[in-house]
């Protein structure tokens, strides 16, 4: 069969809420419907990364880009495309009004990329165990299993300068060979797809787009390690990851590539998936260890380090789905290839999702030593609106804020440390001048007092207090001494919390405070809130001068407290107020004020 | 399928490499264009097309062509048409190309880079896009 037309449609959790899913059907029945599904081949691929104007549609071989495609395109997708090869121009994306774009390399989006990690998402269809063969997939199995011993390729992966890309970035090499030399017969592969971080979904697309290099990352762990079994676990709450990664160890067991003497090579091993109810700490390596094991998961204190003693006492690897799906790579290009990318001590490639007051929402993946201004303002477009930068938060809750002066700044595991927030799991969450500090860190706090496990006494009475004092500020209650109370519980819990969930619950307040501690001292001292995010601190208004007495904004009052003459200017009613901002959205005339 | 041996599974890597590369563009630099307006579908581009991908596959080259359809040329009176774009050959439009014609352009034109003289209507007006 030979088809003339390839049409790849995003079946991302992204896209097909935004109905990618009846499109990709759309499509199917149009092209029946038109006489033409022998001419035509369509594929759900996994995530393009644009996810700002998803639904994504890319048609081969003119590599048309196609965004915010609806259901209704398809038959204009058919009928012009297919049977006439017109480009549906109206759906291409266009950076401004005036230009078309039509290939894929030709959007800014995607020009300082350099995708390894998603090196299949949007290209093969994640539910097709061959594609993933076509793109040179379980090529690396072999090599580990034929051509190289285990002790090679361990010594690979450490030659190539590979890290942990769950947040902490401990060298993977180093991890394995550790879990290699631990005594023991029976040991284990665990893979951590617990993303728990507010706004991150860069191991759920991953395993969307392409559930195998994240197989075939195990399976060469495995061997490395000498284990022959493996969990992954993934929090229950992302279905269609968990129906594709069933999809693709069906797959590989039918082909051999899972379970017992593996391409004839006599290794056996074995993968299981384990649902996690979603608990932020079980993204902890030890809480999720006791969670596999069925109990309540809390973390334990470290050493013995689970490469030693970790499932059921054995010795277990654990590594995140990002770093598994490096693996493949590592082996087949090679260490010094891979370690030519990126800085000097961080190498490879991070994918962070891109989140918050940007343009171009989305999942992107640029070498280490990219700058932060290249990401926000090259890849993401810029803020929203044309409203002024203020900050971005990497790292999620355990994360810290990184402003204006610090965006050219390289980065890497060190550098973002250094600057008081930390690589994490690739949250990038990017505010602007109409967030609040103080309100932000209020949030995470509340994240992190919800989260935590209750084990430590450090954190768990340590993020209530710090969330009291933070709701204290925001309600203009605050004093001074508080911001000093807030920094000392802070370092304590940073130092001594059982595990990192607590050691890095202050983050956000901590680094806020070093870098708008005039916000902070605005609350408490002039009870104000500049960016009208605190509620308790704003009131809203109306100018007489401008009000023309409309009545709009009584309309839409919820309360009622609005109150006036037809064609005289109204009154609020502070004491009633709600501050639910109805009529300051609702007045055409500018004349409510926000204060 | 069964379980595979490593030569089945290298076997079915170099199968499926092939067919997942009809999708890629990349590294083809010969492009193939047939016009299917409504005029050069109703003169029997459809077969035409077909019949050039099948000899590109017969002649093993479909690695190196790009096969695409665009609009109508605008010389419904030689349909179908087909454009062909390659390095060291100068572009042309081939007209009157049912599909026994159109593998002669697979054999000749592509592989032994020679023009069908008899069959050469024109060439593409200036692309006023590029220019």
């Amino acid at each position: 069969m030979a088809y003339k037309n390839f049409i790849l449609v995003c079946g991302g959790t992204g896209c097909e809420s935004s109905r990618s899913d009846e499109i990709y059907k759309g499509l199917i029945r149009e092209a029946e419907a038109l006489g033409v599904s022998h001419d035509v081949q369509v594929v759900k691929t996994g995530c393009f990364g644009f996810c700002e104007k998803g639904p994504i549609v890319k048609v081969l071989p003119s590599e048309s880009f196609y965004v915010e495609v609806k259901p209704e395109d398809a038959h204009d997708i058919i009928a012009e495309q297919v049977i006439k090869g017109r480009e549906v121009t109206r759906l291409l994306y266009r950076k401004d009004r005036k230009s078309d774009i039509t290939k894929l390399e030709d959007i800014g989006f995607y020009q300082k990329q350099f995708r390894i990690v998603l090196r299949n998402c949007g290209v093969i269809n994640p539910e097709s165990i061959d594609e993933y063969i076509a793109r040179d997939g379980y090529r690396a199995l072999e090599k580990a299993l034929f051509e190289m011993t285990p002790e090679e390729v361990i010594a690979e992966l450490k030659a190539s300068g590979l890290r942990g890309r769950g947040g902490a970035g401990f060298p993977t090499g180093m991890k394995w060979e550790a879990a290699r030399k631990a005594p023991g017969d029976v040991k284990y592969i665990v893979c951590n797809a617990d993303e728990g971080d507010p706004g991150a979904y860069m191991d759920r697309s991953t395993i969307e787009g392409d559930p195998h290099s994240v197989l075939e990352g195990m399976v060469i762990a495995a061997r490395a390690v000498g284990a022959n079994f493996g969990y992954i676990y993934i929090r229950a709450e992302y279905p269609l990851a968990i129906e594709r990664l069933k999809i693709a160890i069906q797959q590989a067991k039918e082909y051999g590539l899972l379970g017992k003497d593996i391409l004839g090579s006599g290794f056996d091993f074995d993968i299981e998936i384990r649902l996690g109810a979603g608990a932020f700490v079980c993204g902890e390596e030890t809480a999720l260890l006791q969670s596999i094991e069925g109990k309540r998961g809390m973390p334990r204190p470290k050493p013995p380090f689970p490469a030693i003693k970790g499932l059921w006492g054995k010795p277990t690897v654990i590594n995140n789905v990002e770093t598994l799906a490096n693996v493949p790579v590592v082996l087949i290009r090679g260490a010094k290839w891979f370690s030519s990318i990126g800085t000097d001590k961080s190498k490879g490639t991070k994918v962070f999702a891109l989140t918050g007051k940007i343009n171009n929402s989305g999942l992107i993946e640029v070498p280490m030593g990219t700058t932060l201004r290249e990401i926000i303002f090259d890849i993401g477009g810029g803020i929203r609106n044309g409203k002024k930068f203020k900050g971005v938060q990497t790292g999620g809750p355990s994360g810290g804020i990184i402003v204006e002066k610090d965006l050219d700044t390289p980065i890497s595991y060190e550098s973002l440390t250094a600057l008081g927030s930390m690589m994490g799991s690739g949250g990038m969450i990017v505010m602007d001048e109409d967030d609040c500090v103080v309100d932000v860190s209020k949030f995470y706090m509340a994240f992190c007092v919800d989260e935590s496990c209750g084990k430590c006494a450090p954190c768990r009475i340590g993020t209530k207090q710090m969330y009291g004092l933070l709701d204290k500020i925001s309600k203009g209650q605050g004093e001074e001494a508080d911001l000093v109370k807030l920094e000392e519980i802070g370092r304590a819990m940073t130092k001594a919390s059982l595990c990192m969930l607590g050691g890095s619950a202050a983050n956000p307040t901590l680094s806020t405070l070093r870098h708008f501690r005039d916000e902070y001292l605005e609350h408490i001292r002039d009870k104000k809130c500049r960016a009208g995010k605190c509620k308790s601190l704003v009131v809203y208004e109306i100018d007489p001068t401008k009000c023309i007495g409309c009545g709009l904004c009584a309309r839409r009052c919820p309360v009622p407290c609005i109150t006036g003459e037809k064609k005289k200017p109204h009154v609020i009613d502070a004491s009633k107020c709600l501050k639910c901002g109805e009529c300051f959205a609702a007045c055409k005339f500018g004349a409510v004020v926000k204060r | 399928m069964a379980k595979m041996t490593l030569d089945q599974l290298r076997a079915l890597r170099a199968q499926k490499q092939e067919e997942l590369g009809k999708r890629n563009v990349e590294g083809k630099d010969i492009q193939v264009i047939v016009g299917m307006g409504t005029c050069g579908i109703a003169a029997g581009a459809k077969q035409t097309f077909d019949a050039i991908v099948a000899a590109l596959e017969k002649h093993n080259m479909a690695g190196k062509v790009v096969v695409r359809q665009t609009g109508c040329m605008g010389l419904c009176y030689v349909e179908p048409t087909v454009e062909v774009v390659m390095p060291d050959m100068p572009t042309v439009i081939y007209g009157k190309m049912t599909s026994d014609v159109a593998v002669e352009i697979v054999v000749k034109h592509l592989s032994a880079h020679s023009l069908l003289d008899s069959h050469i209507f024109d060439r593409p007006a200036v692309d006023i896009v590029k220019h």
